[in-house]
């Protein structure tokens, strides 16, 4: 018996976005990426080729992270002291494809740094690496308006790819991105109908659609990751299904959340059945990392080299037809 | 929904007098408009004031002032094979064509859906046949299978055939609603992938004095039982909202605040 077709037909395609300009296009770049352009669900490669594979990139921190758990810290060496050295093993050690720079430190409560400190960290960032950069607000809508769009300046150029804009808060990062020619992360708290809210919002200032990246929050295995995995996915069925608003690549922040998990960071002396938290802890990351490529996650964000280094093998082998 | 905009049509006044003038600009002003509004299809009708001889040349000229000014698919609206083919030749090389519209007689097609294939477009078929508009469920899609089979021997892929089951007014048969909305619902049950669904909407309302409230009940009504495609008027402010929340309460689009501006910026 002949089996029946099961292929899906999609009326539309996700945004191809480029993140990075070499110095052919005014910047200083040594690679670019391209993410989106997906025609179908993850891997259905039978039903139409994926145009891009998932971007890893891994995050580097303006200021030394104090609560990040031993192996982590471990892993990643001294050069946390610096974030240009911790950009620079990130390109030439690690194997990131991208930096995530995460201005923590300009938040009130991790040192407060000033909007010019933080433009000295991303330039010096981009001169130590020639990845695209994501540039990462601290998390305190204040003081990032304050922040970013210096940010956003110095990077002029550059094609960076800038977060976040929320539901309350977009106005200043829109319009910096906007005259820097950047691209935009647009952040909703899990939950698609302000995910498409944001976007409609940004867009309405005259952002394009094209030059847009969803962030629908990440949730780390355990930890509200059915949840997560199911928006997401519903978000990329309304877009393939032909929602304009729905059509941005999707960045996960997999290392932040997966690290919060006790079960990642918790000790082997503290729970003996759980085994050598050296590896523990990076299983944890890549398994979230590995669940959300299957929901459509275009922009993976990881902290362990080693929990990094086996997703770009699971990719690699995933986008083999 | 796939809203094909009505108000290209010589039997308005504007569109009338302009097709006697051979003034292109209200007719590409309407188009426009309708666009705006958010027309996906334009729906081009030379009405019942030119004569016979002259509509194939006036449909293509109606078509070819259209075409100046949008890409965007065109409804060809005759009866007439001939008329049909005028607006075709023209339409096609510069964009999306359906064909408004065959009955399920076969003589029509025999003649309409080789057309179809032959352009490469879509095709409206009602639920018409040697015997006249059919008025019961079963009778309707009877004829639907017809248009189907038709479609298919022709390779005339299905999503570009739209069934209409025909509307009729609700002042002369008020029985018409009801038959409709449960055929539309099984309309979509004849193939898989299945038809469109369409219909001319502001039939309903023919003769009535709340038209546009007919209108509009009715619309979102037919959504609710799976139709995805209207003839009506996009200008309609009320009616287009009333469709977009419609589908937005069938959880066919993701809910946001701003969903209306969404559907009309951005489609």
């Amino acid at each position: 018996m002949p089996l029946p077709e099961a292929t899906e037909r999609w009326t539309m395609a996700i945004n191809e976005v480029t993140i990075g300009a070499g110095p052919d296009e005014g910047g200083t770049r040594k690679s670019v990426v391209k993410v989106g352009g997906e025609k179908s669900l993850p891997y259905m490669h039978f039903e139409a080729p994926m145009p891009n594979r998932t971007v890893v990139a891994m995050e580097v921190w303006d200021c030394v992270p104090t609560d990040w758990a031993p192996p982590l810290m471990e892993a990643l060496g001294d050069v946390v002291n610096s974030p240009a050295e911790w950009a620079k093993a990130c390109e030439a050690k690690f194997g990131a494809e991208m930096i995530c720079l995460t201005l923590k430190g300009t938040h009130p409560d991790f040192g407060d740094a000033s909007p010019d400190a933080a433009a000295a960290v991303v330039k010096s960032v981009l001169q130590a690496t020639g990845l695209p950069l994501i540039i990462w607000g601290g998390g305190h809508d204040e003081k990032d308006n304050l922040v970013l769009p210096k940010c956003s300046q110095v990077a002029a150029g550059e094609r960076c790819l800038i977060g976040t804009v929320k539901e309350d808060n977009y106005k200043t990062l829109t319009a910096a991105c906007l005259a820097d020619r950047h691209n935009l992360i647009g952040e909703s708290p899990i939950d698609i109908n302000i995910a498409k809210q944001v976007n409609i919002l940004a867009s309405d200032m005259g952002f394009p659609l094209e030059r847009m990246v969803m962030f629908p929050a990440t949730g780390a295995l355990g930890y509200g990751m059915e949840y997560v995995y199911s928006i997401q996915e519903r978000g990329r069925l309304a877009a393939l299904g032909g929602d304009k608003m729905m059509a941005m690549p999707v960045i996960c922040q997999v290392g932040q959340e997966a690290w919060r998990a006790k079960e990642a960071k918790a000790t082997a002396e503290e729970f003996p059945q759980w085994g050598d938290e050296q590896e523990r802890g990076p299983l944890w990351e890549l398994t979230t990392a590995v669940s959300l490529l299957q929901a459509g996650a275009d922009i993976i964000v990881m902290r362990h080299p080693k929990a990094l280094a086996a997703l770009k093998k699971v990719i690699a082998e995933l986008m083999k037809p | 929904m796939i809203v094909i905009g009505e108000r290209i049509n010589g039997m308005f006044r504007s569109i009338g007098d302009a097709i006697a003038a051979k003034d292109k600009k209200p007719i590409q002003e309407m188009a426009e408009r309708q666009l705006a509004a958010g027309a996906d299809v334009l729906d081009i009708n030379v009405g019942t004031r030119v004569a016979k001889a002259d509509r194939p040349e006036v449909m293509r000229w109606m078509v070819e002032a259209t075409r100046e000014v949008t890409g965007k698919p065109l409804s060809i609206d005759s009866p007439s094979i001939d008329v049909v083919r005028a607006g075709l030749e023209v339409a096609s090389v510069k964009g999306p064509v359906i064909i408004n519209s065959t009955t399920g007689a076969q003589d029509r097609l025999d003649a309409f859906m080789p057309l179809a294939k032959e352009f490469g477009t879509g095709i409206i078929g009602l639920t018409i046949d040697e015997n006249g508009i059919a008025n019961t469920v079963d009778a309707k899609l009877e004829i639907g299978m017809r248009i189907v089979s038709a479609a298919m021997e022709n390779d005339v892929p299905m999503e570009e055939v739209y069934l209409d089951p025909i509307i009729l007014p609700v002042k002369t048969d008020q029985n018409s609603p009801r038959v409709t909305l449960e055929t539309i619902s099984q309309f979509k049950m004849l193939s898989d992938p299945p038809p469109h669904v369409v219909v001319g909407l502001s039939n309903v309302s023919q003769q009535a004095t709340e038209r546009s409230l007919i209108n509009r009940a009715f619309l979102v009504m037919a959504i609710a039982a799976g139709m995805d495609a209207s003839i009506h008027d996009p200008l309609d402010e009320v009616l287009m909202n009333e469709m977009i929340t419609a589908e937005l309460l069938m959880n066919m689009s993701i809910y946001s605040d701003s969903y209306l501006k969404a559907y009309l910026q951005h489609g």
